[in-house]
C-alpha cells in the first residue's frame, strides 16, 4: 500500500509519521509538499499533526487553502483512504471533510500524556484489526482537542456508527475524568459517512514501537493496510 | 476604506477563555461584571470596491474564512475617520 504524507510548514509530526509507516511498517511511503497538485498515486493521504501555519486564525484554518487539499478533496470524494492525525484532524473539520469543530482544551491547558481510548466502531478501514470495545494507549499532544458539534449532528455520528474512538479510563469506562480535553461524548475520532475518511486527536505514529511505550498505533495502520 | 469585523464564539458554544477572565474580574472585585465573552478583532484596509460592493463580499469574507460557522457568528462595520484611531 502506498502512503502519503502531507508536509504543510509548521507539521511537525510528518518524519515521525512517514518513519512509522516506512521503516516500522515497511509500507512504500513518500511526502506530499502542500504546494504541490500531485498525490503521487497514493492509496491513503495521511494529514500529520503539528501547527501547520502556525495554528493563526484557527488550528488547521489555512492548511485547508492550500494547493494540495483540492486534490484532497477530490480523492476523498472518489472514496480514498484519508487519515487525519492532530492537526491532520483539525484540517479536516476545517476542509468540512469531517463534521464539527475544535475548541481549545476545557482546562485551557496544552495535554501531553498518554490517554485510553474505546474502540466504539471496529468495521472501519481504519479499525477493522481491533475488536469492538478494546481499550488502547495512545498519547495525545494538543491545545485545541475539545471536539464540538451541534447536538443533531451528535445524534447523527451515533447513529451512523461514525464514532470511532472515545476517551475513557483504565477499565473503558468514558468518564468525565477520562475526557481530558472536554470533547463532546467524549470523541476522539470519528469517521465521515461513507467511512473513508478518519480524523483522531491521539498519535497513532508515536506509538507504533514497544520502545515508544505502546505498539496500540499500528491498529490503525495495519487495518488500513490489511483493507 | 477600512472595515472592521468582529469574531466571537456563538451563545451555545462554551467561552472557556472569556470564563477565565471574568474569574479573574471578580476576584479583583469587579463584581457587578456578570460575563466575558472573548473574540478577534479584523482591521481590513479595502481598496477599489465601493461601499454597495463591500457590503456583499464582507459578510462572505467571514462567513468563508475569519469565522468558523459552526462555532462562531461576527459582526462587522465600516470604520469612519473618527473610528480609526
Amino acid at each position: 500500500m502506498k502512503f502519503g504524507v502531507v508536509v504543510f510548514p509548521g507539521s511537525n509530526c510528518d518524519y515521525d509519521t512517514y518513519y512509522a509507516l516506512k521503516e516500522v511498517l515497511r509500507q512504500e511511503t513518500v511526502l506530499l509538499w502542500h504546494k504541490d497538485h500531485d498525490l503521487q498515486g497514493v492509496d491513503c493521504v495521511v494529514l500529520p499533526g503539528g501547527f501547520s501555519y502556525g495554528d493563526y486564525l484557527r488550528a488547521g484554518a489555512i492548511a485547508r487553502f492550500s494547493p494540495l487539499m483540492q486534490e484532497v478533496r477530490e480523492f476523498a470524494a472518489k472514496g480514498g483512504r484519508v487519515l487525519g492525525i492532530c492537526n491532520g484532524f483539525q484540517v479536516l473539520l476545517e476542509l468540512g471533510l469531517l463534521p464539527g469543530a475544535m475548541l481549545r482544551n476545557k482546562n485551557l491547558k496544552f495535554l501531553c500524556q498518554f490517554v485510553h481510548l474505546r474502540v466504539e466502531n471496529a468495521g472501519t478501514l481504519f479499525t477493522r484489526r481491533a475488536r469492538k470495545g478494546q481499550v488502547l494507549r495512545l498519547p495525545i499532544a494538543h491545545f485545541d482537542g475539545l471536539y464540538y458539534a451541534p447536538l443533531a449532528t451528535l445524534q447523527e455520528l451515533e447513529e451512523n456508527r461514525q464514532v470511532v474512538l472515545r476517551y475513557v479510563d483504565e477499565k473503558g469506562e468514558p468518564t468525565e475524568e477520562a475526557n481530558v480535553n472536554g470533547s463532546a461524548s467524549n470523541i476522539a475520532g470519528l469517521v465521515n459517512e461513507r467511512g473513508n475518511v478518519l480524523g483522531l486527536m491521539p498519535h497513532p505514529e508515536r506509538a507504533s514501537e514497544a520502545l515508544l511505550g505502546s505498539e496500540d498505533g499500528r491498529l490503525i495502520f495495519e487495518s488500513l493496510i490489511q483493507s | 476604506m477600512r472595515v472592521r469585523i468582529l469574531v466571537s464564539f456563538k451563545e451555545s458554544v462554551l467561552d472557556p477563555q472569556g470564563q477565565t477572565v471574568k474569574n479573574a474580574l471578580l476576584t479583583l472585585g469587579y463584581a457587578f461584571v456578570k460575563d466575558v465573552r472573548q473574540g478577534k478583532v479584523f482591521d481590513l484596509e479595502i481598496d477599489g470596491l465601493t461601499e454597495e460592493e463591500a457590503r456583499r463580499v464582507i459578510p462572505e469574507i467571514a462567513d468563508k474564512v475569519l469565522a468558523n460557522p459552526i462555532i462562531e457568528k461576527f459582526t462587522w462595520e465600516i470604520l469612519t475617520e473618527a473610528k480609526q484611531v
